[in-house]
Protein backbone atom coordinates (compact mmCIF):
# COMPACT_ATOMS: atom_id res chain seq x y z
CA UNK A 1 0.00 0.00 0.00
CA UNK A 2 1.25 3.46 -0.83
CA UNK A 3 -0.40 6.86 -0.58
CA UNK A 4 -0.62 8.47 -4.03
CA UNK A 5 0.04 11.93 -2.59
CA UNK A 6 3.82 11.29 -2.56
CA UNK A 7 4.25 10.67 -6.30
CA UNK A 8 1.79 13.46 -7.16
CA UNK A 9 3.66 15.93 -4.95
CA UNK A 10 7.05 14.94 -6.40
CA UNK A 11 5.74 15.27 -9.97
CA UNK A 12 4.42 18.78 -9.30
CA UNK A 13 7.69 19.77 -7.60
CA UNK A 14 9.65 18.52 -10.63
CA UNK A 15 7.38 20.45 -13.01
CA UNK A 16 7.86 23.63 -10.99
CA UNK A 17 11.64 23.20 -10.77
CA UNK A 18 11.90 22.44 -14.48
CA UNK A 19 9.91 25.52 -15.42
CA UNK A 20 12.08 27.66 -13.12
CA UNK A 21 15.21 26.18 -14.74
CA UNK A 22 13.93 26.98 -18.23
CA UNK A 23 12.99 30.56 -17.37
CA UNK A 24 15.88 31.56 -15.09
CA UNK A 25 18.89 30.33 -17.09
CA UNK A 26 20.85 32.22 -19.74
CA UNK A 27 23.11 29.37 -20.86
CA UNK A 28 21.27 27.43 -23.59
CA UNK A 29 22.59 24.05 -22.41
CA UNK A 30 21.32 24.71 -18.88
CA UNK A 31 17.85 25.47 -20.27
CA UNK A 32 17.90 21.85 -21.46
CA UNK A 33 18.58 20.68 -17.88
CA UNK A 34 15.31 22.36 -16.88
CA UNK A 35 13.54 20.69 -19.81
CA UNK A 36 14.77 17.29 -18.64
CA UNK A 37 13.33 17.88 -15.16
CA UNK A 38 9.99 18.96 -16.68
CA UNK A 39 9.84 15.79 -18.81
CA UNK A 40 10.85 13.70 -15.77
CA UNK A 41 7.83 15.07 -13.88
CA UNK A 42 5.57 14.06 -16.75
CA UNK A 43 6.88 10.52 -17.00
CA UNK A 44 6.69 10.09 -13.22
CA UNK A 45 2.97 10.90 -13.48
CA UNK A 46 2.59 8.31 -16.27
CA UNK A 47 4.28 5.59 -14.21
CA UNK A 48 2.24 6.52 -11.14
CA UNK A 49 -1.03 6.36 -13.07
CA UNK A 50 -0.02 2.96 -14.45
CA UNK A 51 1.06 1.52 -11.10
CA UNK A 52 -1.81 2.74 -8.94
CA UNK A 53 -4.84 2.46 -11.22
CA UNK A 54 -6.44 -0.20 -13.36
CA UNK A 55 -4.22 -0.44 -16.43
CA UNK A 56 -4.79 -3.60 -18.47
CA UNK A 57 -2.50 -2.73 -21.42
CA UNK A 58 0.29 -1.31 -19.19
CA UNK A 59 -0.12 2.07 -20.87
CA UNK A 60 1.58 3.98 -18.04
CA UNK A 61 4.90 2.17 -18.19
CA UNK A 62 4.95 1.78 -21.98
CA UNK A 63 4.21 5.48 -22.52
CA UNK A 64 6.91 6.39 -19.97
CA UNK A 65 9.39 4.35 -22.06
CA UNK A 66 8.22 6.19 -25.19
CA UNK A 67 8.61 9.56 -23.46
CA UNK A 68 12.18 8.67 -22.43
CA UNK A 69 13.04 7.76 -26.04
CA UNK A 70 11.43 10.89 -27.48
CA UNK A 71 13.25 13.03 -24.89
CA UNK A 72 16.56 11.47 -25.96
CA UNK A 73 15.85 12.36 -29.61
CA UNK A 74 14.83 15.88 -28.56
CA UNK A 75 18.07 16.39 -26.61
CA UNK A 76 20.17 15.28 -29.59
CA UNK A 77 18.52 17.83 -31.91
CA UNK A 78 18.59 20.60 -29.30
CA UNK A 79 22.29 20.13 -28.57
CA UNK A 80 23.06 20.09 -32.30
CA UNK A 81 21.26 23.44 -32.60
CA UNK A 82 23.15 24.81 -29.59
CA UNK A 83 26.54 23.73 -30.97
CA UNK A 84 25.69 25.16 -34.41
CA UNK A 85 24.62 28.46 -32.81
CA UNK A 86 27.85 28.56 -30.81
CA UNK A 87 29.93 28.09 -33.97
CA UNK A 88 28.04 30.85 -35.77
CA UNK A 89 27.71 33.43 -32.99
CA UNK A 90 30.55 32.52 -30.64
CA UNK A 91 28.27 32.44 -27.60
CA UNK A 92 25.19 30.61 -26.32
CA UNK A 93 24.01 33.38 -24.03
CA UNK A 94 20.25 33.54 -24.57
CA UNK A 95 19.94 37.07 -23.12
CA UNK A 96 22.68 38.55 -25.32
CA UNK A 97 20.34 40.10 -27.88
CA UNK A 98 18.13 41.57 -25.19
CA UNK A 99 20.96 43.60 -23.65
CA UNK B 1 2.94 5.03 6.85
CA UNK B 2 4.12 1.83 5.22
CA UNK B 3 7.59 0.81 4.10
CA UNK B 4 6.80 1.78 0.52
CA UNK B 5 5.79 5.27 1.68
CA UNK B 6 9.08 5.66 3.52
CA UNK B 7 11.10 4.39 0.55
CA UNK B 8 9.30 6.75 -1.81
CA UNK B 9 9.77 9.67 0.58
CA UNK B 10 13.53 9.00 0.72
CA UNK B 11 14.04 8.70 -3.05
CA UNK B 12 11.64 11.58 -3.70
CA UNK B 13 13.51 13.89 -1.30
CA UNK B 14 16.82 13.04 -3.01
CA UNK B 15 15.24 13.73 -6.42
CA UNK B 16 13.65 17.03 -5.43
CA UNK B 17 16.75 18.31 -3.59
CA UNK B 18 19.12 17.38 -6.43
CA UNK B 19 16.76 18.91 -8.99
CA UNK B 20 16.58 22.14 -6.97
CA UNK B 21 20.39 22.34 -6.83
CA UNK B 22 20.65 21.52 -10.55
CA UNK B 23 18.50 24.49 -11.56
CA UNK B 24 19.94 26.98 -9.06
CA UNK B 25 23.72 26.33 -8.91
CA UNK B 26 26.00 28.95 -10.43
CA UNK B 27 28.52 26.41 -11.74
CA UNK B 28 27.38 25.08 -15.10
CA UNK B 29 29.17 21.71 -14.91
CA UNK B 30 27.81 21.09 -11.41
CA UNK B 31 24.31 21.64 -12.80
CA UNK B 32 24.76 18.72 -15.24
CA UNK B 33 26.24 16.52 -12.49
CA UNK B 34 23.39 17.25 -10.06
CA UNK B 35 21.00 16.32 -12.87
CA UNK B 36 22.60 12.84 -12.73
CA UNK B 37 21.72 12.58 -9.02
CA UNK B 38 18.15 13.76 -9.67
CA UNK B 39 17.63 11.24 -12.49
CA UNK B 40 19.10 8.38 -10.43
CA UNK B 41 16.74 9.32 -7.59
CA UNK B 42 13.86 9.28 -10.06
CA UNK B 43 14.93 5.78 -11.16
CA UNK B 44 14.69 4.80 -7.48
CA UNK B 45 11.13 6.21 -7.40
CA UNK B 46 10.24 4.08 -10.44
CA UNK B 47 11.61 1.00 -8.63
CA UNK B 48 9.43 1.77 -5.59
CA UNK B 49 6.41 2.05 -7.92
CA UNK B 50 7.17 -1.40 -9.38
CA UNK B 51 8.41 -0.26 -12.81
CA UNK B 52 11.79 -2.00 -13.01
CA UNK B 53 12.15 -1.78 -16.79
CA UNK B 54 11.41 1.96 -16.83
CA UNK B 55 13.95 2.47 -14.04
CA UNK B 56 16.64 0.55 -15.96
CA UNK B 57 15.91 2.39 -19.21
CA UNK B 58 16.00 5.67 -17.31
CA UNK B 59 19.48 4.88 -15.97
CA UNK B 60 20.73 3.65 -19.35
CA UNK B 61 19.30 6.39 -21.56
CA UNK B 62 19.28 9.44 -19.30
CA UNK B 63 22.28 8.95 -17.04
CA UNK B 64 24.27 7.00 -19.62
CA UNK B 65 23.54 8.97 -22.78
CA UNK B 66 21.67 12.24 -22.26
CA UNK B 67 23.81 13.62 -19.43
CA UNK B 68 27.00 12.62 -21.26
CA UNK B 69 25.70 14.53 -24.30
CA UNK B 70 24.95 17.57 -22.12
CA UNK B 71 28.46 17.51 -20.65
CA UNK B 72 30.02 17.15 -24.12
CA UNK B 73 27.95 20.12 -25.32
CA UNK B 74 29.16 22.14 -22.32
CA UNK B 75 32.74 21.27 -23.30
CA UNK B 76 32.18 22.15 -26.97
CA UNK B 77 30.71 25.54 -26.05
CA UNK B 78 33.61 26.24 -23.64
CA UNK B 79 31.49 26.52 -20.52
CA UNK B 80 33.31 28.40 -17.76
CA UNK B 81 34.55 26.33 -14.81
CA UNK B 82 33.73 27.93 -11.47
CA UNK B 83 31.02 30.39 -10.47
CA UNK B 84 30.53 33.21 -12.97
CA UNK B 85 28.28 36.06 -11.92
CA UNK B 86 28.17 37.93 -15.23
CA UNK B 87 26.32 35.11 -16.99
CA UNK B 88 23.55 34.77 -14.41
CA UNK B 89 20.18 36.44 -14.70
CA UNK B 90 19.12 39.42 -12.61
CA UNK B 91 17.44 39.02 -9.24
CA UNK B 92 14.08 40.25 -10.55
CA UNK B 93 14.24 37.83 -13.48
CA UNK B 94 14.90 34.92 -11.11
CA UNK B 95 12.11 35.99 -8.75
CA UNK B 96 9.65 36.15 -11.65
CA UNK B 97 10.80 32.71 -12.89
CA UNK B 98 10.41 31.29 -9.35
CA UNK B 99 6.90 32.77 -9.19
CA UNK B 100 5.88 31.16 -12.51
CA UNK B 101 7.49 27.84 -11.53
CA UNK B 102 5.87 27.76 -8.09
CA UNK B 103 2.52 28.80 -9.58
CA UNK B 104 2.54 26.06 -12.20
CA UNK B 105 3.78 23.42 -9.76
CA UNK B 106 1.15 24.49 -7.25
CA UNK B 107 -1.55 24.32 -9.93
CA UNK B 108 -0.52 20.77 -10.88
CA UNK B 109 -0.47 19.77 -7.20
CA UNK B 110 -3.88 21.40 -6.60
CA UNK B 111 -5.39 19.38 -9.46
CA UNK B 112 -3.76 16.06 -8.50
CA UNK B 113 -3.75 15.99 -4.69
CA UNK B 114 -7.55 15.87 -4.13
CA UNK B 115 -7.66 12.62 -6.14
CA UNK B 116 -4.89 10.99 -4.06
CA UNK B 117 -5.83 7.95 -2.00
CA UNK B 118 -4.14 5.01 -0.34
CA UNK B 119 -3.95 2.29 -3.00
CA UNK B 120 -2.24 -1.01 -3.68
CA UNK B 121 0.88 -0.90 -5.88
CA UNK B 122 0.74 -3.34 -8.75
CA UNK B 123 3.73 -5.71 -8.58
CA UNK B 124 6.19 -5.36 -11.43
CA UNK B 125 6.06 -7.80 -14.30
CA UNK B 126 8.62 -7.33 -17.03
CA UNK B 127 7.40 -10.38 -18.96
CA UNK B 128 3.86 -9.02 -19.22
CA UNK B 129 5.21 -5.53 -20.05
CA UNK B 130 7.28 -6.96 -22.91
CA UNK B 131 4.25 -8.88 -24.20
CA UNK B 132 2.20 -5.67 -24.18
CA UNK B 133 4.92 -3.67 -25.99
CA UNK B 134 5.09 -6.21 -28.80
CA UNK B 135 1.33 -6.75 -29.12
CA UNK B 136 -0.75 -3.70 -28.18
CA UNK B 137 1.96 -1.07 -28.66
CA UNK B 138 3.95 -2.59 -31.51
CA UNK B 139 3.21 0.09 -34.13
CA UNK B 140 4.09 3.08 -31.93
CA UNK B 141 7.19 1.13 -30.87
CA UNK B 142 8.27 0.63 -34.48
CA UNK B 143 7.59 4.29 -35.25
CA UNK B 144 10.08 5.20 -32.51
CA UNK B 145 12.89 3.70 -34.59
CA UNK B 146 11.95 6.04 -37.45
CA UNK B 147 11.96 8.94 -34.97
CA UNK B 148 15.47 8.03 -33.79
CA UNK B 149 16.67 7.78 -37.41
CA UNK B 150 15.16 11.20 -38.15
CA UNK B 151 16.86 12.63 -35.04
CA UNK B 152 20.21 11.21 -36.16
CA UNK B 153 19.93 12.65 -39.67
CA UNK B 154 18.59 15.93 -38.30
CA UNK B 155 21.47 16.29 -35.85
CA UNK B 156 23.98 15.82 -38.67
CA UNK B 157 22.15 18.30 -40.89
CA UNK B 158 21.81 20.97 -38.20
CA UNK B 159 25.34 20.71 -36.81
CA UNK B 160 26.84 21.55 -40.21
CA UNK B 161 28.92 18.40 -40.58
CA UNK B 162 27.45 17.68 -44.01
CA UNK B 163 29.56 17.32 -47.14
CA UNK B 164 29.23 20.78 -48.76
CA UNK B 165 30.19 22.82 -45.71
CA UNK B 166 33.00 20.46 -44.75
CA UNK B 167 34.29 20.93 -48.30
CA UNK B 168 33.93 24.73 -48.15
CA UNK B 169 35.88 25.32 -44.99
CA UNK B 170 39.24 23.86 -46.13
CA UNK B 171 38.86 25.77 -49.39
CA UNK B 172 38.65 29.07 -47.48
CA UNK B 173 41.66 28.08 -45.39
CA UNK B 174 43.67 27.35 -48.53
CA UNK B 175 42.70 30.63 -50.16
CA UNK B 176 43.89 32.71 -47.20
CA UNK B 177 47.68 32.17 -47.48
Amino acid sequence: MIHAAGPYLLASVLVGLGLYGILARRNAVLVLVGTELLIAGGSLLLVTAGALGRDEVWAGQVLALFVITIAAAEVVIALAVVVAAYRRRGSIDLAEDAL
Amino acid sequence: MTGLDLAFAATGLITAAAGAIAVTTRQVVHSALWLVVALLGLAGCYLVLGAELVALVQVLVYVGAVVVLVIVALMLTRAPIGPRAEHSTSRGHRALAALVGAGTGGLVAAVLLPTAARVEVRPGGTAELGRQIFSTWVWPFELLSLLLLAALVGAFAVSGLTGEQAGEQPAKGEARP
